[in-house]
């Protein structure tokens, strides 16, 4: 490993984070840290803020207010180390126009704003990467033919290959068959237990159960919850439960949809 | 044996030969700029810088009768500057996302037909010396022409190719390369740059109208042939090496528009490639395509699938 990790080195850093999009308020005042190590999802119902968050944490999404730190470097005007984070988006872009191959996208991956240019030996380590998703004997097979757990991973591969000191993840197992999600926990498992820092946005814990530290939940862009792995609700995979909320910014909102269809309670239900 | 001799004849021209170079060079360069155009879903963005150099075209004459020069003597510049700056602002306009990309090129294309039109009746000349431009006329290319297209033609080789890993980043998950920390926007600038400069060196070979055709349908045929971004590059710089030689050779012994020659010959080969290709490509997954995945739900025996049938979606 590359950093030097004295005492607790705080990896991420985000201070009163505000970020608009448009007219709509999407984070409103996050607090979040980060210690080098550890292993934290970030967890909360559609439209809370999850994605917008990590995006504000590689730069993609910008702060309207507050500050972002990622390993010690202040986004917007400090030099981040990029080369040191490992990005992997939500789903893969919109289909381009012309195809490209697992090992060319997971080649990417090595680039970073100090390389324009890929480095000597940049298809064994594409290789390896690509190994360690599963996907050895897919390196060269086109993009498009993957299937879409297929896809994930190679994803999963583009971020690794830069032997990343952070992982930031973004619902890398939405849309994920159970076998893919298994290899996925093992493999994120292994890098945890060499040291790498993971921040995962999950929907639910499912496999990660076990390896992550630490949970943040976020409900209409606010951390409510920073602590132990919280328990889903236990009428979670109830019938009646409501997966999707119609999301409103005012506090109040029309009595039926407040309450839980299964106890009466007023207390959003979080998944 | 004639048509060697023939051949032979056709090296030894002077004219021949500098046009035979320039036609050698924006075959080599076009393909490979429109190949980040068609990743970027942006096919068209040739076309619209096209309609801009024309407005340069024009001030460029109408600056050259204002100083009493030739008025062709800024022609060149003058669209080498109209279609960077277009090139640019369409960019700016797709980063603001504002306006739609299709619209603002749909702006493009009325605005630069309309003003080329506009500045070359003040410059004194007729819609007749605009046809140069939107048609090609590689048989007149000088020295001084052929000067500018090797200078222009290398540095879009060198951006295009030199740079192909962070443009290929930027072009194909700009988010992705924004958390790499790649430079973007300048990447995408350098984008628009390029295929303005690579209109303004194509114009002379196939016109202004044509140009764009040179740098996408090489890409069509090769993404017939071929699923990785390398080699949809390279073989389109083959093709468009091959049928803009061919092309001018054609041109050579009959009197046709080289440009047309040139843009009705990429087409063919590409529907050759599209009709060749299911012949000679491998059979899509004849078998499972994912055979390590294994199904979600139990089958009864004898009710999984016909192997040959298409399972995935």
């Amino acid at each position: 490993m590359r950093v030097s990790r004295t005492t607790a080195e705080h990896v991420i850093e985000v201070e009163r984070l505000h970020v608009h999009a448009g007219a709509s308020h999407i984070l409103r005042g996050v607090d979040l840290t980060v210690r080098a190590g550890e292993a934290v999802t970030l967890l909360g119902a559609n439209g809370s803020g999850k994605s917008t968050l990590v995006k504000a944490l590689v730069g993609v999404a910008a702060p309207s207010q507050g500050t972002v730190r990622v390993l010690g470097a202040r986004l917007g005007t400090d030099r981040v180390p990029w080369e040191r984070v490992g990005y992997v988006p939500q789903r893969a872009g919109a289909r381009t126009g012309v195809p490209s191959t697992a090992a060319e996208v997971v080649a990417s991956g090595l680039l970073s704003g100090r390389r324009w240019w890929l480095p000597r030996g940049w298809r064994t380590r594409v290789r390896d990467a690509l190994d360690q998703v599963g996907l050895a004997d897919r390196t060269e097979s086109a993009m498009h033919v993957l299937s879409g757990g297929q896809q994930q991973r190679v994803l999963i591969a583009r971020a690794l290959v830069r032997d990343p000191d952070v992982l930031v993840l973004d619902e890398p197992v939405a849309g994920v068959d159970h076998p893919s999600q298994e290899a996925f926990a093992a493999s994120v498992r292994r890098l945890v237990e060499r040291g790498v820092t993971v921040l995962v946005v999950l929907h639910e814990l499912g496999e990660l159960d076990e390896i992550v530290s630490r949970a943040v939940v976020l409900r209409h862009g606010l951390v409510v919850h920073d602590g132990a792995p919280p328990r889903p609700r236990a009428d979670h995979d109830a019938a009646a439960h409501r997966h999707l909320h119609p999301h409103d910014d005012e506090a109040r909102r029309p009595a039926p949809l407040t309450q839980n269809p299964v106890n009466g309670s007023t207390e959003e239900v979080v998944s | 044996m004639n048509l060697l001799s023939e051949l032979g004849w056709m090296l030894t021209d002077p004219f021949m030969q500098r046009a035979l170079l320039a036609a050698l060079l924006v075959g080599a360069g076009a393909p490979v700029v429109g190949t980040y155009l068609v990743q970027r879903r942006l096919s068209l963005l040739g076309d619209g810088i096209g309609h801009i150099a024309l407005t340069g075209v024009a001030l460029g004459w109408l600056i050259g009768a204002a100083l009493g020069v030739a008025p062709e003597a800024f022609a060149v510049p003058g669209a080498v500057v109209a279609a960077v700056a277009g090139a640019l602002a369409i960019e700016l306009v797709r980063r603001r996302g504002r306006t739609s990309g299709d619209l603002a090129l749909a702006i493009m294309f009325y605005g630069g037909i309309a003003g080329g039109v506009l500045l070359i009746g003040l410059a004194g000349g007729s819609n007749g010396n605009l046809m140069q431009y939107l048609f090609g006329s590689i048989s007149t290319v000088s020295g001084t022409d052929l000067a500018l297209t090797v200078v222009l033609s290398a540095v879009i080789l060198l951006v295009g190719i030199g740079l192909r890993a962070a443009l290929f980043s930027v072009s194909h998950d700009e988010e992705f390369a924004v958390a790499s920390g790649l430079p973007v926007w300048l990447l995408n600038a350098m984008v628009a740059v390029v295929s303005a400069l690579t209109v303004t060196v194509a114009m002379r070979v196939v016109g202004l109208l044509l140009v764009s055709a040179l740098m996408i349908v090489p890409v069509a045929v090769a993404q017939q042939l071929t699923h990785s971004f390398a080699r949809t590059m390279g073989t389109a710089s083959v093709v468009g090496v091959v049928v803009c030689v061919t092309g001018l050779t054609i041109t050579y012994f009959q009197d046709v528009s080289p440009g047309a020659t040139i843009v009705v010959l990429a087409i063919a080969v590409y529907a050759v490639a599209a009709a060749v290709r299911p012949l000679v490509a491998r059979r899509g997954p004849a078998t499972d395509p994912h055979p390590d995945l294994p199904d979600d739900v139990e089958l009864p025996p004898g009710a999984r699938a016909r192997t040959d049938q298409e399972v995935c979606t």
